[in-house]
């Protein structure tokens, strides 16, 4: 859907054709209490590249068409057309932020772990204001104290990136989840393969190597792999209202009522229309943001936050709507829609709810002279 | 065209050009009917004026017509060479109030359905801000329905003359030529007894009459005609075969919402007034509310609107122009468009509170932004209804299933009111 090379066309191919043959929409029911973590699916991915689009090559890692973001976005357009399960934004959040500010060793030892598959990252997203951690430095070791919340596929995970606070300080660690004094405590959630933790830690002791970046440099780091997550957000949003849509006007053409289909009446069809448009314009804005965010453009953090503004506020209400076009099956269990409703509400919701993403707009706007002066 | 300028140098002469020549845009001033109030016939009319003197200065300086050929004295180059000055343009005023309806349709449509003869004697004349053109499609009887025409050409000899009343027409009052949809057959089928004409509007028997919108627009006219003179040399593909450039006609207005390799800028509007994001912000920090979070909620979703919306412009015409969407895709585009600016509308006036009821005579913004909520459906019905691009949207595109007629029979036998009655 975004694809412009055709290097990328055979990269989206490829990821389609993978994940359609592992992760069928009854698979991923069945998935619901069962672990949703597959490592040997996820290293195949890898070697089909999801992992390695955010490295730079000196790294190991690469990308197709010279903008990593918008190849990654392929990826998350079909996950969210699959509701499929796996790290993926997680993971390459994580990715980036070990390229661009990672140690020799971090680069070496865990980015190499990401980009092989056989490591897997989380990222402890801002969430509010204040960071929810503190962290001690006693010049030998580091020792974090505190709680996040909500975190995305930690019990997966090998490493977490976490921002940690001293003397009103913010600066980002990597931390290994098998560290002692890190315990996980499962939260129930609506996504039918993604698993969510309270992560807190108890005088959890590190190396000062597992800082990441430089100290003081936490928030704007957040801010950075923010708009990434934005992006990764807003492609599977996308793509889950892809999905809901193809199969609701395919119901509107085949079911039939008072002998005629549904797409044969105005107010079907008009409702229809609304939800292409509303389609094309997602996909629009999250290819828009990634291009943006890619190329790290000045206007980066505009566009992340209003790609995210806008497919979290129309992708879940467009597949409600496809659920009352489909009547009672809509709201089944069996049904396929719900997993594409959970896939893009989750998505919605988190690092930001698209009303937040409003506001950072509106925060960017910078006012020109000409308009002071016109006033 | 193997000596053909790069997009990249297009772009960079545009650069170099665009400071001495045009001046800047005053995002004060804003011209779209929307948030068009107090201004008088003679400013509209000076402003014309201008309109023609800074296209004759981007043909001059060769960036007149940017996608026509040579021979009609456009530039010959692409769609990205046209995308490429658009960009460079943002902050300059330009002719932005002529780009409908000279250039799209008029242009547009005489590219495609002209004699040779027809692009040579108006093209040029367009691209230098000599001849605003004007489409007499809508009629009193007939809105969305452009097929139900009843204005009627009859032939005599190399002539037609044409009786009827045209509406909705954009500078019907000052424009120097139009073009013109007429029935010349009333026995066919409706959409098979249609013919397009042309003729200038300084030919006896054209009333023009303003029409006085809700917000104090008189931008749009009435005509009644009374036959008209109209030379066949003037007809605008053949005889009864209109339908068949009625078809391009509402494709090309439907992308005025962008999408266009023939309109320079953002179409007809220069600004968007006090749907700007940046003019929002501005006011609600001049009274005291930014802080609030739902100003800047409300602030950031209008601003999200106009981002989207070029995301979409960009991707729909990159698409329609590769062959992955139909042409039927910029029926996306107007509805996006009809959706947001209704939606900016609510949003600039819900910012303004009491201010959106009654406000300080100086105070033109919040009289815009007042009178704009009061004529803010004009956005979904003006260049085709955002019913009209559902259907196309739903039907065209999507193939479900058309709307069953009624007025498949000789049009003088279609029903046209309550008072008709079929004839068999």
């Amino acid at each position: 859907m975004f694809t412009l090379t055709a290097d990328q066309e055979l990269f989206e191919a490829t990821t389609a054709q993978f994940l359609a043959a592992h992760y069928g929409s009854e698979r991923i029911r069945q998935m619901r209490y069962a672990p949703a973590f597959e490592p040997e699916i996820w290293q195949r991915g890898a070697e089909l590249g999801w992992t390695s689009l955010l490295a730079a090559e000196a790294d190991g890692g690469g990308s197709i068409s010279g903008n990593g973001l918008l190849d990654l976005l392929v990826v998350a357009f079909h996950f969210g057309r699959h509701a499929a399960p796996g790290p993926l934004l997680g993971t390459n959040v994580v990715a980036l932020a070990l390229g661009r500010w990672g140690s020799a060793a971090q680069r070496q030892g865990p980015l190499a772990g990401i980009l092989s598959g056989v490591g897997v990252a989380a990222w402890a997203g801002p969430v509010g204001q204040a960071a929810r951690v503190q962290v001690d430095d006693t010049g030998e070791h580091l020792v974090l104290n505190g709680a996040v919340a909500c975190v995305d596929g930690a019990a997966d995970a090998h490493h977490l990136v976490v921002s940690a606070e001293i003397d009103q300080s913010i600066t980002q660690y990597l931390v290994p989840l098998v560290s002692p004094g890190i315990s996980l405590s499962p939260l129930e959630g609506l996504d039918l393969t993604r698993r969510f933790h309270r992560v807190t830690f108890t005088n959890v002791r590190l190396p000062t190597g597992a800082r990441l970046g430089a100290p003081g440099e936490g928030s704007a780091q957040d801010a950075e792999l923010l708009d990434v997550m934005a992006v990764l957000q807003a492609g599977e949003i996308a793509g889950a209202m892809h999905r809901a849509f193809e199969i609701t006007l395919q119901w509107t053409l085949d079911r039939y009522s008072f002998g005629r289909p549904l797409a044969s009446y105005q107010e079907i069809k008009h409702r229809v229309a609304d939800l292409r448009m509303h389609l094309e314009a997602s996909e629009a804005a999250a290819a828009r943001a990634a291009r943006a965010v890619g190329e790290r453009a000045p206007d980066a953090s505009t566009w992340a936050a209003a790609a995210k503004a806008y497919t979290g506020r129309h992708g879940p209400e467009m597949i409600q709507d496809c659920i009352q076009l489909h009547g009672g099956i809509g709201v089944t269990f069996e049904h396929d829609l719900h997993l594409f409703l959970r896939r893009a509400v989750t998505d919605a919701q988190l690092y930001g709810t698209p009303e937040s993403a409003s506001r950072r707009v509106a925060q960017l706007i910078e006012t020109p002279e000409s308009l002071v002066a016109a006033r | 065209m193997s000596e053909q300028i790069s997009v990249a140098d297009f772009a960079a002469r545009a650069r170099g050009w665009l400071p001495d020549y045009l001046p800047a845009a005053d995002p004060a001033a804003a011209q779209f009917f929307l948030t068009a109030t107090g201004s008088s016939d003679v400013e509209d009319l000076a402003r014309i004026q201008t309109c023609r003197a800074l296209q004759r200065k981007l043909h001059d300086g060769g960036f007149a017509g940017i996608c026509v050929p040579p021979e009609y004295g456009g530039q010959g180059l692409t769609p990205a060479h046209q995308a490429a000055f658009n960009r460079e343009l943002r902050g300059y005023d330009y002719p932005a109030e002529i780009q409908a309806s000279t250039f799209i349709p008029a242009m547009a449509l005489l590219l495609e359905f002209g004699t040779e003869e027809q692009k040579l004697r108006h093209i040029p004349a367009m691209l230098r801000g000599e001849e605003i053109w004007i489409q007499f499609l809508s009629e009193p009887g007939s809105g969305s329905d452009a097929a139900s025409a009843v204005t009627t050409a009859t032939r005599e000899g190399d002539q037609w003359v044409l009786n009827g009343s045209k509406i909705w027409t954009t500078a019907g009052w000052y424009g120097d030529w139009a073009i013109c949809l007429a029935r010349t057959n009333w026995d066919a089928e409706k959409h098979r007894g249609l013919t397009v004409f042309t003729f200038p509007m300084s030919t006896p028997g054209i009333e023009v009459r303003r029409i006085e919108l809700v917000n104090g627009s008189r931008e749009f006219c009435q005509e009644y005609l009374t036959d008209v003179v109209v030379s066949d040399a003037d007809r605008l593909g053949e005889v009864d075969a209109g339908w068949d450039v009625v078809t391009r006609w509402l494709y090309h207005e439907r992308t005025i919402a962008g999408g266009s390799k023939y309109v320079t800028g953002q179409g007809n509007q220069s600004t968007e007034g006090p749907y700007e994001a940046a003019v929002m912000a501005a006011l609600a920090r001049e009274h005291g509310t930014w802080d609030e979070p739902r100003t800047q909620e409300l602030i950031g979703e209008a601003r999200v609107l106009g981002l989207v919306r070029s995301a979409l412009v960009q991707s729909v015409t990159r698409k329609m122009a590769d062959g992955a969407l139909p042409h039927h895709a910029a029926a996306i585009l107007r509805l996006f468009s009809g959706m947001a600016t209704t939606r900016r509308a609510s949003i600039a006036y819900e910012l303004a509170g009491e201010r959106g009821v009654a406000w300080d005579p100086a105070d033109r913004t919040d009289a815009q932004v007042a009178l704009g909520y009061v004529v803010r459906q004009a956005a979904c019905i003006g260049g085709g209804t955002t019913e009209m691009a559902r259907n196309v949207i739903s039907e065209r595109l999507l193939g479900m299933p058309r709307e069953r007629r009624a007025d498949s029979e000789a049009f003088r036998d279609v029903p046209r009111g309550p008072g008709t009655s079929r004839s068999r």
